[in-house]
């Protein structure tokens, strides 16, 4: 399979009050296929989530390469990758979110907004019945349990049918009771797409789920699974 | 979704801020339109008011006082002229004279004034435009009616006046008397139609039988000697019945004070004069410049009265007093327009740390710095044009409210629907202004930090 994410010598610094730099990630390589699905593990603090914003274009890496879908993000201006983001990333935050201003409906539409400038309402609501929201559209997030907002986030993030998800632990703040729930339709909904998965996770029930598994220590990305 | 419902869903989270902005740019604005419209139609006002004459004729003093009084229907009249002297000047100056109408003012039927006038008055002379007066019901009255008069359109209405009502004026403070030195009635045989003038609010009479009035005419015992300006019975004294007016033809008897056979008071307040000036003819037109120069430099020589231009008058007082007062009141207005635009950026900008994650989520999901920016300057731009249409409803909503205030005060109509074309550049003067006020926060929006903000939001 051809690779949709490929980092090659990226590291990334940051300096802190002192004046020291303090280093979060030196990744050689690593890669991720398309339609793959792979959870990502590593102490808290470790720079998971910098990773997720370096791969989506959030932050930049100080330095090497990040191809997504054979574009070098790198390269590109900052309104280049914003749009990039837009179109091909999808993301799902830890606390989903969702602007409360706007309905389940429109915080999908919204992201469908910032990519085409086009939203498409029947996507918007087909992809809110898969979540099993088709009753919930016009509710405003805080009108919705925190499941249900989080089922809101995934239809966002897979909104603008990217190549690529980042969920960045998006069953913590989920209760027990509904995280498997939320790791399968994530799943699921990557899989009928085909568009990769990489999640971050504390759990190790969680990971165990994935195929493939890396750790994030020591600022590189090795396989643990 | 369009940025303008983003925009307008980040207001409508904050409604009580954005309301409460909104709501003091509104009444910004309603001060504004409120001074412009206001201003605007009293500029017209004045500028037609010249009621078709060149030169007001009148005792001396104010020259406002006078033109106010004359076209206006305000203030004291100045002190009366002799009707004699009108007469001297008719003669003089016959070559350029077109027109020449006497008033008598400074009396009053229930609280509206009473003017006593000629037939020419409606004849003759123009307002607006050069209007010529029209009636609504009945007719002009005639010189040789005496006990005739004419109602304005408003004092009708207001006061349900109807054709061959009776109506008796009184000097103000001069309780109606039906005595021997009272007044006389004056039967009403004209309704004016509506000219958006002080006319309308005021009662027109005869002058022949207003000076016949005993109350003008005190017994010789009481009116000592002859003044200047008083003189017998004239000769055309009606003849008939029919000549004498309604009353006599309707067999109401006079008391025998309205004939009287002592000398009657004949002065006037105020003399309206057209001349020549717009004549085809050259030569005419020159000369009666050349004329009317001299006239007014002779009258106001003289001891007895004064002539100005009522619109030379009436737009410096537009521009010396009216429209520094606007310009003042313009100024301050602007300011609170100002000051409503500052409260706008304060509240966005003190929002902002509040929505500094609402933002990096959306640029998070793709939005460019360039939208976020757009998204905060258009809420700047909604409040500030939200604030704008509800202060110029409430200004227009002022007027309304004013109006019959303003007519009573001044006798300008106004109406609520006066649009003017000035108030047009409110909309680009409040977007650039929402602009300017929205550029801090949405700088702020520009420059948030994505990955900061997300990670303090986590």
């Amino acid at each position: 399979m051809p690779d949709i994410l490929h980092l090659r010598e990226v590291k990334k610094n940051y300096l802190q009050p002192d004046g020291s730099v303090l280093r979060i990630l030196d990744i050689p390589e690593f890669r991720v296929a398309v339609g793959e699905q792979l959870a990502l593990v590593g102490k808290s603090g470790c720079g998971k989530t910098t990773l997720l914003h370096v791969i989506a274009g959030i932050s930049r890496p100080d330095s090497g390469k990040v191809r997504i879908d054979d574009f070098d993000i790198t390269l590109m201006s900052e309104a280049e990758s914003d749009r990039f983001r837009a179109e091909r990333i999808g993301y799902v935050f830890q606390t989903f979110n969702l602007l409360s201003a706007f309905s389940a409906l429109e915080n999908v539409l919204i992201a469908m907004r910032f990519a085409s400038g086009r939203p498409n309402r029947a996507r918007a609501k087909q992809l809110l019945e898969r979540v099993g929201l088709g009753h919930r559209m016009t509710h405003r997030p805080t009108q919705l349990s925190v499941g249900e907002q989080q089922r809101v986030a995934v239809a966002r993030a897979l909104a603008n049918k990217p190549k690529i998800l980042l969920a960045d632990e998006p069953t913590a703040n989920v209760d027990a009771g509904h995280q498997q729930q939320v790791l399968d339709l994530i799943r699921e909904t990557c899989r009928e797409e085909n568009v990769a998965l990489m999640i971050v996770t504390h759990s190790a029930e969680v990971a165990g789920e994935f195929g493939r598994v890396d750790r994030l220590d020591d600022f590189n990305l090795a396989a643990v699974k | 979704m369009s940025l303008i419902k983003i925009a307008w869903r980040s207001i409508r989270q904050r409604a009580l801020a954005s309301g409460m902005t909104a709501f003091a740019m509104g009444l910004g604005v309603a001060l504004v339109v409120t001074v412009l419209v206001v201003h605007s139609i009293i500029e017209q006002s004045f500028k037609r008011g010249t009621i078709g004459c060149n030169f007001i004729v009148g005792g001396k003093g104010s020259q406002y006082q006078l033109v106010l009084n004359t076209i206006f229907h305000v203030e004291q009249p100045l002190g009366n002229i002799p009707y004699q002297y009108m007469e001297e000047l008719q003669n003089r100056y016959t070559p350029i004279l077109q027109t020449m109408v006497p008033l008598c003012m400074g009396h009053d039927y229930k609280t509206h004034p009473a003017i006593a006038t000629t037939q020419d008055y409606f004849d003759k002379l123009t307002y607006k435009d050069g209007d010529k007066f029209a009636f609504d019901k009945g007719r002009n009255f005639k010189d040789e009616n005496f006990y005739e008069a004419v109602v304005g359109a408003k004092v009708a209405q207001w006061l349900g006046l109807k054709l061959d009502d009776e109506i008796e004026p009184v000097a103000p403070g001069e309780a109606k008397v039906k005595d021997s030195h009272g007044h006389h009635p004056f039967k009403i045989v004209g309704i004016l139609k509506p000219t958006g003038t002080a006319n309308d609010r005021a009662v027109f009479l005869n002058i022949e039988g207003f000076w016949r009035c005993p109350a003008h005419n005190p017994p010789p015992a009481e009116a000592g000697k002859t003044a200047p300006g008083k003189e017998k019975s004239p000769e055309k004294k009606p003849e008939s019945a029919e000549e004498h007016g309604p009353d006599a033809a309707s067999g109401h008897v006079h008391d025998e004070t309205c004939d009287h056979e002592h000398e009657i008071n004949r002065e006037v307040s105020a003399i309206l004069i057209g001349t020549k000036s717009g004549s085809p003819d050259p030569s005419v037109k020159a000369m009666t410049a050349k004329i009317s120069a001299l006239m007014e430099l002779e009258i106001n020589k003289g001891p007895v009265a004064q002539t100005v231009n009522p619109g030379r008058v009436l737009t410096t007082l537009l521009d010396t007093m009216v429209g520094k007062i606007q310009l003042i009141l313009l100024i301050l207005a602007v300011l609170v327009v100002v000051e409503a635009g500052i409260g706008i950026m304060v509240s966005m900008y003190n929002s902002m740390s509040d929505r500094k994650h609402d933002i990096a989520i959306m640029r998070a999901l793709g939005a460019s710095r360039f939208t976020v920016m757009a998204i905060i300057l258009l809420e700047s731009i909604l409040l500030a044009l939200g604030g704008g249409l509800f202060g110029l409803l409430v200004g227009h909503g002022m007027v309304a409210a004013m109006s019959s205030v303003i007519a009573e005060q001044s006798g300008v109509f106004v109406s609520g629907l006066d649009f003017r074309p000035v108030e047009l550049i409110l909309i680009p003067g409040l977007i650039v202004l929402a602009a300017l006020v929205g550029y801090l926060p949405a700088m702020y929006a520009y420059k948030t930090d994505v990955a900061k903000s997300l990670m303090a939001g986590t």
